[in-house]
């Protein structure tokens, strides 16, 4: 058996080498206006059992490298419930244009 | 990379021919090695076991209770409850730094973990 590929995935990052001798970052600050809406758009999601928060990080743990790092966290949340719907059926690609 | 195929996951193996036992498997103080298993290179799947713990010893410092696994919730089909257990290991080898002494604790669930004692951490083909 070849040896297993220990790349950890994008969003496992603890002990990674690029966050050592960093600052903390202190972002205590409560969501914006478009966090906010996110959230909402997600609870209203669970109370309709249509997602659960385990596969909302799923979802972001699925979201290519490159755009990961780009995006912001609740801009990863949006794209997360995006997928989930669309795997769903929920809504489709059409109507997401 | 390619989408995910539907209803398909890479979910941690079981250990071959070893359901989930109800009972914790691994007392307060045993040896365990945390499975040197990579599922996330396999396909979509939600691990919760830190990558920088696959492979490596610690001591079990108590089991937290039976949950059900975030892996299959992730997935959202059923879930059967595995036993989670706090897990000790010594930190200056895990990030090349730190004190004799320093400790990381981290929480991991019964079958990411296998008796240190025992030599191998083959997968089952």
């Amino acid at each position: 058996m070849s040896e297993p590929d220990r790349t950890p995935a994008t969003h496992d990052m603890g002990g990674a080498q690029r966050f050592r001798c960093t600052p903390v970052e202190r972002d205590e600050e409560p969501p914006d206006e478009f966090g906010r809406r996110v959230d909402a758009l997600r609870q209203l999601l669970a109370q309709k059992k249509l997602m659960t928060v385990d596969e909302l990080r799923r979802g972001i743990e699925s979201i290519p490298e490159d755009e990961y790092l780009a995006l912001t966290y609740y801009e990863r949340w949006l794209r997360s419930i995006t997928t989930l719907m669309l795997e769903k059926g929920v809504v489709s690609a059409e109507e997401l244009r | 990379m390619t989408p995910p195929a539907e209803g398909t996951s890479a979910a941690a193996a079981d250990p071959p021919g070893q359901p989930a036992p109800a009972a914790p498997r691994f007392p307060p103080g045993a040896r365990v090695r945390v499975r040197d298993d990579w599922p996330e290179r396999r396909g979509p799947c939600h691990i919760r076991t830190p990558h920088y713990l696959r492979g490596r010893v610690g001591a079990v410092e108590r089991a937290l209770g039976r949950f059900p696994n975030p892996e299959d919730l992730a997935f959202a089909r059923p879930a059967p409850e595995r036993t989670l257990y706090h897990v000790l290991f010594p930190q200056p080898p895990l990030f090349a730094e730190g004190r004799p002494g320093d400790d990381v604790l981290v929480e991991i669930f019964e079958h990411w973990l296998e008796p240190a004692d025992t030599a191998t951490t083959e997968q089952a083909a």
